[in-house]
């Protein structure tokens, strides 16, 4: 019978039926990190069990790095003692650890595919819910809290139960200054923050399969945003030449045959999908958050919706996402002045995002009353970058050049808005308080709508806008 | 593993829908290498908020205080994976959550530390949100094995799939001995998977 590819990694990976209804999943990949591990560990030891498959566990930190003086130990006590407990744990259980010295530390989301630990047709899981990020590949990578941590490093398989499928179809072409990152935040938009509970999303259509692993990457990255816990793209040619002699891709003949089997793992054209929704690309506009979470957006020419025009159940969440923000409904968000400019994290802090960001930034300056932070996703992304001289494009326009890390996309490092200071950001989320301020605010858009913003001082259309130009020196 | 037969006591509602978990509980504690203390800063951001603008958070409502059961509205727990935020909640004395809808890995986290997950229609939901302020004394009662909700008199069927319940019921919401029982599908399911076994053996 034809198949998803979800149903078909679920089948492969699925050991048997729980006693309590649910399905004992075997997973493939385990990473981790600081922040969601060490009471995993600390119960593993207190119950007497060991790390099943330590061999198919990777750690790095990320959320509580210092992006700037990454000396140990750190100022931040509580982050040297936690990076000190995933040390131990990762020493005492024999899992490799790509830590600061190993030069391919970085957020866990952009470090698995680097490394090419992520593979199509695995199952994959991580304490975070970004996790989704790797489906890019045509994994089926969960998001699990700290218990289920503790039992993948315990029995290397976790107890969940099936997820229906949504086939969201993207085709034709993206008009000029329309990213990956405004295609993910239209089909949230679209579907709302909720609409994938309960559902894997499989993104295809030819627009999908003309972007790069970067832009699938950022796509799947934020299907969580939209409720679904997992997404994914099938593989086809571009996921294999991506993973072609990575560090842990299959190599020589075995990734031949490692090619054909991830081919035959992709949904077959018949599959029968739960639900289908159709998205012409040519609707997509550069999209910007104006409110609370990642749904609250519009096309950034786009007027905010007024409380009297919205229906009865939708008006309590806006006003409050109004108010927070402190916009008013019907007017739009072009033109709002920022204070705060931050590219990086899991979603758009890839070698790509940097060079479409430099791009915009290359011979302006960043406007005097906006702090600008560039943030690679790891190492690597940031000696790529530096090989091609991007740090000196940003720093030369009055950027700051990082270390990897999560950085300003969470408040766990000493990256963060002060007060009610309004940044515009690349990164995922925009939660009330999400950047380290209570009352600070998020706009989420792409990383060359940051970088505009941050040379024009304000939330500028990419598509018309034209900076001025820098005079010459005498 | 204990079973989990029903929660009893005092209900809490916390309007609005879509509360994520950095308002559940903000990152800045999650700079910890255990979960205790967490409950101290569960809402920590909203209730500040609350103050703030002379309101107060139903969670430092002193009418509130030994609650066990939350009211919540729609897509409760939205955001990350933190198991920090039902850690917090259940820290600070909840024993179940009866909501509109849950965000899913909020939902698994809370069931797999034995924290009651439950959905209601939004009409009953309100209701019962403002019996629960209106008589804050008034026991409500969460029924696992009929599933039902009683506040008073009142009694309403809640929504609860039949692994939910079963793991409950069971004891079984705590699963690692379940997983780690029968150990050989394990190894052989891992066997059967060419990037565990060798390339070599793939079968296309
Ligand atoms: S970059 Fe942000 S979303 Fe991604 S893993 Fe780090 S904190 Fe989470």
């Amino acid at each position: 019978m034809a198949r998803t590819l979800f149903q078909k990694v679920w089948d492969l990976h699925a050991v048997r039926t729980l006693p309590n209804g649910q399905t004992q999943l075997y997973i493939g990949l385990h990473l981790v990190h600081e922040v969601t591990s060490p009471q995993a560990f600390a119960e593993l030891r207190e119950r007497g069990w060991t790390v099943k498959a330590p061999h198919r566990t990777f750690a790095t930190i990320d959320h509580i790095v210092p992006t700037a003086a990454q000396a140990r130990p750190f100022a931040d006590l509580m982050a040297e003692s936690m990076t000190a407990a995933l040390e131990r744990n990762c020493r005492d259980y024999g899992i490799r650890f790509f830590d600061l010295a190993s030069g391919a530390q970085g957020i866990v989301h952009v470090i698995g595919p680097e490394m090419g630990l992520t593979q199509p047709g695995m199952t994959i899981a991580c304490g975070d819910s970004h996790t989704s990020t790797h489906g890019a590949f045509g994994a089926i990578a969960f998001g699990i809290g700290t218990s289920q941590v503790r039992d993948v490093l315990a029995t290397q398989t976790m107890s969940i139960s099936p997820l229906k499928v949504r086939r969201i179809e993207v085709n034709g072409q993206l008009r000029p200054g329309v990213f990956a990152k405004d295609v993910i935040l239209h089909i949230i938009g679209k579907l709302g923050v909720k609409g994938g509970t309960g559902y894997a999303y499989e993104y295809a259509g030819d627009t999908i399969h003309r972007m790069s692993m970067d832009e699938r990457m950022t796509i799947c990255n934020m299907s969580i945003e939209g409720g679904a816990r997992v997404g994914y793209v099938n593989p086809d040619e571009t996921t294999f030449e991506y993973l072609r002699d990575r560090p842990y891709a299959p190599q020589g003949a075995d990734f031949d045959r490692a090619v054909a089997w991830w081919k035959s793992m992709a949904s077959d054209p018949d599959a029968v999908y739960d639900d289908v929704v159709r998205i012409d690309a040519a609707d997509i506009a550069p999209t910007v958050t104006w409110g609370i979470n990642p749904g609250q957006s519009v096309p950034v020419d786009g007027r905010l919706p007024h409380p009297d025009e919205v229906p009865d159940s939708e008006r309590a969440g806006i006003v409050e996402a109004l108010e927070f923000m402190g916009f008013d409904g019907g007017l739009r968000v072009l033109g709002t002045k920022i204070d705060v400019a931050f590219i990086g994290s899991c979603t758009n802090g890839r070698l790509s995002d940097l060079r479409e960001a430099a791009q915009v930034v290359a011979g302006h300056k960043v406007a005097p009353h906006v702090r600008a932070l560039v943030v690679p996703g790891s190492q690597k992304v940031a000696a790529a970058a530096e090989r091609e001289g991007l740090d000196r494009i940003f720093q030369e326009a009055g950027f700051e050049w990082r270390r990897a890390g999560c950085s300003m996309c969470l408040a766990m490092n000493p990256d963060r808005l002060s007060g009610r200071e309004v940044c515009a950001s690349s990164s995922n989320r925009n939660f009330k308080g999400r950047q380290g301020s209570p009352t600070g605010r998020t706009l989420l858009m792409s990383p060359a709508m940051v970088a505009a913003a941050a040379i024009a001082g304000e939330v500028v259309d990419i598509r018309t806008w034209k900076p001025e130009a820098v005079p010459a020196l005498a | 593993m204990s079973k989990i037969e029903e929660v009893r006591g005092r209900a809490v509602p916390v309007h609005g829908d879509d509360i994520d978990t950095d308002r559940i509980i903000p990152a800045r504690f999650l700079k910890t290498i255990t979960f205790e203390g967490l409950e101290q800063h569960v809402f920590e951001d909203d209730r500040l908020e609350a103050k703030a603008q002379g309101r107060v958070h139903p969670f430092d409502e002193p009418k509130h205080q030994g609650a066990t059961i939350l009211l919540a509205g729609a897509n409760f727990g939205c955001g990350s994976s933190r198991e920090h935020a039902p850690q917090a909640i259940k820290r600070w004395g909840i024993r179940a959550i009866i909501a509109e809808s849950f965000a899913e890995i909020f939902f698994g986290n809370s069931l797999m530390i034995g924290m009651a997950c439950a959905t209601l229609p939004a009409d009953q939901l309100q209701q019962l949100m403002a019996l629960a302020e209106e008589q804050p004394d008034l026991e409500f009662r969460l029924d696992i094995h009929e599933r039902t909700l009683s506040a008073g008199d009142r009694v309403v069927p809640v929504t609860m799939t039949d692994a939910v319940r079963s793991a409950l019921l069971s004891g079984n919401w705590d699963a690692t001995a379940l997983l780690l029982d029968r150990y050989e599908e394990v190894e052989a399911t891992a066997a059967r998977l060419p990037y565990i076994s060798g390339w070599d053996r793939a079968a296309v």
